[in-house]
């Protein structure tokens, strides 16, 4: 049978690739592009063109129950096969297709272990700089911790 | 009946154009951008996306901008909007707990694992017109801290009492198929995955209102807010072609955890009992009102009499949607000519009728 190009085998590494998957997605859109010029990728051609769509976000009654809908996200996907046969995928929040298609690219990429480290190395820099506004984030609430005090009133 | 009118193209036609510039205003000043009403009406960009029930920051923004600043016309077009995409599936429910918590609030315990954090909110501000921001000017920057060792972990306080057995568990998921309003009509009795859909959804101002009816003494719940959270949680999605969660980014949401006054059984000691609110966006008057009206809504699984319009759910749920219930009270104002034409002429020939009675009860009387 040959395989379908659309349904990549699960391999070992899923974490690995979620992580990149995960960047990708934080990342803004001249970020990327920064990072696939800094790669010479081969040319790339859509298995399906970017799509914006929507999935049904889904919460836990009570945060860890029975799931429920509490509405939809837009978000846009992309599927491309680089020249040299690899395929990349991205679904993204937003409605960002030139971007997604930079992830999917960059997903292909990376799963090619020869190419990996650089282009770890090409998303280095959204990596840091997502990494310090998650940082300073915290730092600003941190700095509004509360301490609430009891205060007995009248006698006893 | 509705009799549909024709006629009238140029007139709309110039009433819209008239529409274009009357959203412009006076040209002298600058025009809103769409990043300027996502920045500076960030939390009236969160309710047009929670009502809207599509999380799109750019979009809903856009949508105000497009409505004036119609909360009810931004939602109409957010949800006209998602009917023309397709739906690639649903989420894996996200994961509250792990939220990377901007605000984190309860009233029932003052000191909690992880610490309470008052991020950015209006409460204790003095709510007096600061006549400051009506120049422009730099702000201040934020105060930093650096955030103590526990901050990172921070559990639902319905965990905490849940591990006393002080709360009743949420109810387990069993991997039954989730209803969507979306997709199917609203059967009753609507489950209570079902009625927090429609309440996430509903309108703001018609869920506050029915979550205050019920402090009032109009199905009473004895409430505490557990906790209140407002963060980023990722939200992943298992595409079929992959077969793996993938990452989509983050959402900013609001939980709120009501605790309720007890209930117990036979078999089961008395027990605190839970309302839950989720919302997008830093949404908390609409998680604490949703919270409100969901434990309200669960009166009859819990024994309670069913007396109040915030326990009755085909009340609520029918209700609850702007959306819906903007349609059918504006409708009325569109031409009804036909319609009162047979009105009219009814209340005639009743008042013929009318005059004619009287005059034979005269007659017959002299």
């Amino acid at each position: 049978m040959v395989p379908n190009p659309m349904r990549p085998a699960p391999g070992p590494g899923i974490a690995a690739r979620q992580a990149v998957m995960a960047l990708c997605a934080d990342a803004s859109r001249p970020e990327l592009e920064a990072a696939v010029s800094a790669l010479d990728a081969p040319v790339a051609e859509d298995l399906r063109l970017p799509e914006t769509g929507l999935v049904m976000a889904t919460g836990r009654i009570g945060g860890d129950g029975r799931p429920f809908h509490v509405g939809e996200v837009s978000v846009t996907r992309a599927a491309i096969r680089l020249a040299d046969g690899a395929t990349g995928f991205a679904y993204h929040l937003g409605r960002d297709r030139p971007k997604a298609r930079l992830a999917a690219i960059l997903d292909a990429l990376w799963q090619d272990p020869a190419r990996r480290p650089r282009v770890e190395a090409a998303l280095a820099c959204a990596a840091r700089r997502a990494d310090e506004a998650r940082r300073q984030a915290a730092r600003r609430t941190a700095a509004t911790r509360v301490e609430f005090l009891t205060v007995a009133r009248g006698e006893d | 009946m509705y009799v549909a009118v024709k006629g009238g193209e140029a007139a709309i036609d110039n009433a819209h154009r008239l529409l274009a510039e009357a959203r412009r205003g006076d040209p002298a000043v600058p025009e809103l951008s769409v990043a300027q009403i996502r920045e500076q009406m960030a939390l009236l960009v969160d309710r047009v996306m929670t009502e809207g029930s599509l999380y799109d920051p750019d979009l809903a923004a856009l949508a105000l901008k497009q409505a004036r600043g119609d909360v009810v016309e931004a939602v109409f077009l957010v949800r006209a909007y998602r009917t023309t995409l397709p739906r690639f599936g649903g989420s894996v429910p996200v994961e509250t707990g792990a939220m990377a918590v901007d605000r984190r609030v309860s009233a029932t315990f003052k000191d909690l694992p992880g610490g309470q954090v008052l991020g950015p909110t209006f409460d204790y501000t003095h709510r007096l017109i600061d006549f400051a921001l009506a120049a422009e000017g730099e702000i201040a920057p934020a105060a930093e801290a650096e955030p103590r060792a526990d901050a990172a972990t921070c559990p639902r306080v319905t965990d905490l009492l849940a591990r006393d057995g002080l709360i009743e568990p949420s109810p387990p998921d069993d991997g039954a198929p989730v209803g969507d309003l979306t997709r199917e009509p609203v059967d009753y009795p609507a489950d209570r995955a079902l009625r927090l859909q429609a309440l996430a959804r509903g309108d703001e101002g018609f869920v506050l209102g029915l979550a205050y009816s019920t402090q009032r003494g109009y199905g009473r719940t004895h409430p505490f807010v557990g906790e209140i959270r407002v963060g980023d949680v990722a939200v992943e999605f298992v595409p079929e072609e992959l077969g793996f969660a993938v990452p989509l980014g983050r959402v900013t949401l609001t939980e709120c955890q009501m605790v309720n006054q007890f209930k117990g059984s036979g078999a089961v000691p008395p027990q605190f009992t839970r309302g839950y609110g989720l919302a997008f966006g830093q949404s908390e008057r609409k998680a604490m009102a949703m919270a409100l009206v969901d434990r309200a809504l669960r009166a009859e699984e819990l024994g309670e009499a069913v007396a109040s319009p915030a326990q009755d759910q085909e009340f609520v749920l029918a209700h609850c949607d702007s959306l819906q219930a903007t349609g059918f009270v504006e409708h009325l104002k569109l031409p009804h000519y036909v319609d009162f034409q047979a009105e009219l002429e009814l209340v005639r020939r009743l008042r013929a009728e009318f005059s004619r009675d009287l005059d034979s009860v005269q007659e017959a009387a002299e």
